[in-house]
């Protein structure tokens, strides 16, 4: 058990629900009420200043055993400069009501992160300045990353349509007193 | 009916040499172009265009066919008129002002006595072409290119006619013919030297009133795409481009005029009287062109800067000094 | 606690709002390296808001990986900065074997950290064409293409592909280098370094290319941290942290090299760390290329490394085969790759490239998670360019050096 963990259970006894070492690299498990004091302690008296990576799991139908059994975990890797050390948190999310309080007021860097994952995975930040989706149309239905949302979609986005329809009427616009053919999508 | 004749023939000539002019000219418009591409070319490790022709020579025509025929895109919001206008005022400015320049002795289409003015005031009026274009064209970056022109206009076309205004001093006169005459006469043969201040400011504010690389902030390909031409396409676009050119050959033949001694040269050659004036002329080009490889963009805060706190003072005090110079000396 | 990030936001209705001038940077624009969408509220030629719209290039690259086994998915890494793929193969591959335990060979780690160095050379000299070009000078651009035009056809010659390599293989690299590709590396990295000056002469005494980029875009140290920034864009403000000394991998603890780092963190000095990352990137290959001979012979890939088409759970049998029929006795199902998670980071050309995997045990990784520095580093453009004008927007999107390949992933 490194140093870090041991002042982590010390300061919050409680949050830290558990711990584990996974290819060498140390893991700790927060719940998520505490995680703003938690990633706040690391950053000021930890000198964890390198927030390298904020990501959500979707852990639905994953088969090995894991200390805390939510379906969403959001992963926090943090790196300290200064001793050189990787330390990730691990917070448990319930499908039911999935949030996590923000850390972007002490990382600017988790703006964006955050705003991907509540794209991709529907976990919302709550705290969050501007919460809006990143990758995907800001009309898009579903959370693409999540495990039942399908590769390959049976319905197509809707505003596919609505730009197919636009090509349509736009190809029998008389370009240069010349009629365009076609134009019609496959036809 | 010998009486009609007899009047109509001066104007007949003018006619005449007004086409022959103009048609050289676009010549030289488009063979810029070709020598502008060779020349960075090379500059840059590369060939250059050698497919249409021998050596790529056709190049420039096949490029004024290719415009000519694509389509010619007026966008929806734009004020039409304005739109069809503004690329005609650039160019038709650029190529009148050719008309007051003398290219030798003996060939000058309009001798007007105050050839020096009539020229600020056309590249002036060319500007309007830019900013119009940049307003009728309704794009968001037409108009940032429109009114970076606008700006432009203002700082640089007051330090490139204090440039000119110790030229008028020590010429004496405002006809072009008459600056050459005075220039051989003087012991240096040229006005570049005598006025060197006055040539460096007038070359870089040429540069900057002919959006040339590094002052090409209206157009900036990578700001704001192409600037003022933006929405234009065809033949249109195409006249933009010409009155680009038209303004660069203008201008250096103004500055071979002024500065640099007309078509006078350290020897006659026979049967071109013109030799050096086109000598002098390639070589402004050249740097043109040289300029172009070189330098990066100025930012729009920064060309400001120069035109007024670095080139309107030294033309300021170009000007004291040559005056009090011709008062003393 | 924290303090709160301020957001600047004029709200309609605020009776201070008028209607800005909007301009829609992007995603079809000269200068905004691929599709990236600037959306930008302007005064005149400043900047008073800057929003960055993302995800042109979405192509669910980690939504795939899930789906395709672990040697299926190192193909798409290819697809995430496809200016310097060698080095994405390479952070995944580092992931994959930190998983399963593999240790790779010494040649392979040469070969690797080679093509690693290579892929930054020709990534930076991208890089400092288009900057260039943005900025005005075209004449660099050309100049620097011819280079790596040239480090290319290296590319070509050691895997067949110029630009999507696939090189890297889990626990080790496809093929061996051929005589002929270490001598024509050789002559590269004799002749690079006089290159490196030219570029130098062409821009680094130009004022107006000094006027462009000195203040330009300031991050002060700690700022720049908290941003996210990695690479070349932290270290022109003056931290040096760099993965390869900070973790090394693969051969970097064996060959010498500099982190330079700038002072003032404007434009100019993350273009002059960079300039001197090619000097040292080219000490590397050179290095590395001297420590081959050393393993002549030695395989270029790991025992035990995992074919393309990995199976959900590795059968083993557990007795001999069926004494009548022939046929193996149905065995135990151990996992392909050992459940857990990692998260393994390399210093890409443009920054800290981290991959965060998850594994169950299965041949297909449960989770691809791919930090790319270039979606970090687009995040930090409104910051960046806060009170400075539309020209300077490109010097930015420029000296940050991104590529939406790797941001939309």
């Amino acid at each position: 058990m490194s140093e870090v963990v041991g002042k982590l259970k010390e300061r919050f006894g409680g949050a830290v629900l558990a711990e584990e070492v996974s290819c060498g690299q140390q893991v700790v498990f927060i719940a998520r009420e505490a995680l703003p004091e938690v990633v706040h302690f690391l950053h000021e008296e930890m000198d964890f200043k390198h927030l390298a990576d904020l990501c959500g799991v979707d852990y639905q139908g994953y088969k090995p055993k894991r200390p805390v059994s939510e379906r969403f975990e959001v992963v926090y890797n943090l790196y300290s400069l200064s001793r050189r050390e990787l330390l990730r948190l691990r917070v448990p999310v319930p499908e039911e009501d999935p949030w996590v309080p923000t850390v972007t007021p002490i990382f600017r860097v988790a703006n964006w992160f955050e705003r991907e994952c509540y794209d991709l995975l529907g976990i919302r930040f709550e705290g969050h300045p501007d919460l809006r989706r990143l990758l995907m149309p800001e009309d898009w239905k579903g959370h693409p990353l999540r495990k039942d949302y399908p590769l390959e979609p049976e319905e197509e986005w809707p505003g596919y349509e609505k730009l197919r329809e636009k090509a349509r009427e736009l190809s029998r616009f008389e370009w240069g007193g010349r009629r365009v053919r076609g134009g019609e999508h496959g036809a | 009916m010998e009486a009609i004749l007899k009047s109509a023939l001066p104007i007949l000539i003018l006619v005449v040499e007004a086409l022959v002019l103009l048609v050289v000219a676009l010549l030289h418009v488009a063979y810029t172009t070709y020598a502008e591409r060779k020349v960075i070319g090379h500059m840059q490790q590369r060939i250059g265009p050698n497919r249409v022709g021998p050596r790529g020579l056709l190049q420039p025509i096949a490029d004024v066919l290719k415009l000519l025929t694509k389509e010619d895109i007026v966008p929806l919001g734009a004020d039409r008129s304005l739109f069809y206008l503004a690329p005609l005022i650039s160019l038709v400015a650029g190529a009148t002002s050719l008309s007051v320049i003398p290219v030798w002795d003996k060939f000058v289409l309009a001798n007007v006595n105050v050839g020096l003015l009539v020229i600020l005031a056309l590249s002036s009026l060319s500007s309007y072409g830019v900013i119009l274009s940049g307003w009728a064209s309704n794009s968001r970056y037409a108009f940032l290119g429109g009114l970076r022109a606008s700006a432009q206009v203002i700082s640089y076309e007051v330090a490139m006619a204090l440039s000119l205004v110790g030229v008028m001093l020590m010429a004496g006169s405002m006809n072009l013919a008459e600056i050459v005459r005075a220039q051989t006469a003087t012991p240096f043969k040229i006005y570049a030297i005598p006025q060197i201040v006055g040539f460096f400011v007038f070359m870089v504010s040429a540069i900057a009133e002919t959006n040339r690389v590094p002052f090409d902030l209206p157009e900036a390909e990578t700001e704001l795409v192409a600037g003022y031409f933006v929405e234009y396409s065809g033949i249109r676009f195409g006249l933009f481009y010409l009155a680009e050119y038209f303004g660069m050959v203008v201008m250096s033949a103004v500055a071979v005029t002024c500065f640099l001694g007309g078509w006078a040269g350290p020897f006659e050659v026979p049967g071109i009287p013109f030799f050096w004036f086109l000598v002098k002329l390639y070589a402004l080009l050249f740097f043109y062109i040289w300029v172009r490889a070189t330098l990066p963009r100025y930012r729009y805060d920064q060309l400001m800067g120069l035109g007024w706190k670095i080139l309107i003072p030294l033309s300021l005090a170009n000007i004291l000094v040559t005056g009090l110079l011709k008062l003393w000396v | 606690m924290a303090p709160k990030v301020e957001i600047v936001q004029r709200q309609f209705g605020h009776p201070e709002w008028e209607e800005p001038f909007v301009v829609n940077m992007g995603p079809q624009h000269p200068s905004t390296h691929g599709v990236l969408r600037l959306y930008l509220e302007l005064d005149g030629e400043s900047v008073v808001r800057c929003d960055p719209r993302i995800g042109y290039l979405h192509r669910g690259l980690e939504k795939l990986s899930e789906n395709l086994t672990y040697t299926q998915a190192m193909v798409l890494t290819d697809r995430l900065d496809y200016i310097s793929s060698a080095a994405n193969n390479v952070g995944y591959c580092l992931a994959v074997e930190k998983l399963m335990g593999l240790e790779v060979p010494r040649r392979a780690r040469l070969l690797r950290t080679i093509v690693c160095e290579m892929a930054r050379i020709s990534s930076h000299l991208l890089w400092l064409a288009t900057h260039a070009l943005d900025i005005g000078a075209m004449t660099v651009f050309l100049y620097c293409f011819r280079d790596r035009e040239w480090l290319l056809d290296i590319y070509e010659k050691i895997c067949g592909a110029r630009l999507t390599v696939s090189y890297a293989r889990v626990g080790g690299v496809r093929l061996d280098f051929t005589q002929e590709i270490v001598d024509e590396l050789y002559r590269f990295t004799e002749e690079f370094p006089g290159r490196i000056t030219d570029y130098e002469t062409l821009i680094d005494i130009n004022r107006i290319w000094l006027k462009r980029t000195k203040g330009i875009a300031v991050v002060p140290p700690e700022k720049a941290l908290n941003m996210g920034l990695t690479g070349p864009s932290l270290r022109g403000s003056g931290i040096p942290y760099d993965v390869r000394k900070f973790k090394p991998y693969d051969a970097y603890d064996e060959v010498e090299f500099e982190v330079p780092v700038g002072k003032n963190g404007d434009t100019y000095d993350r273009y002059r760390v960079r300039m001197e990352e090619l000097r040292q990137a080219n000490r590397i290959i050179r290095q590395c290329l001297d420590k081959l001979p050393e393993t002549e012979g030695e395989p270029v890939i790991a025992e035990g490394a995992p074919d393309l088409l990995m199976p959900e759970k590795k059968k083993v049998p557990e007795a001999a085969p069926h004494p009548k029929r022939g046929f193996l006795i149905k065995g135990a199902e151990v996992p392909v790759v050992p459940p857990g998670e990692v998260y393994v980071s390399i210093e890409a050309p443009k920054g800290e490239l981290g991959y965060y995997i998850v594994s169950d045990g299965s041949g297909k990784p449960w989770r691809v998670r791919v930090r790319a520095p270039s979606f970090v580093h687009i995040s930090a453009i409104p910051e960046m360019i806060k009170g400075h004008m539309v020209a300077d927007i490109i010097a930015v999107i420029g000296t940050l050096d991104v590529v939406l390949g790797e941001c939309d992933r």
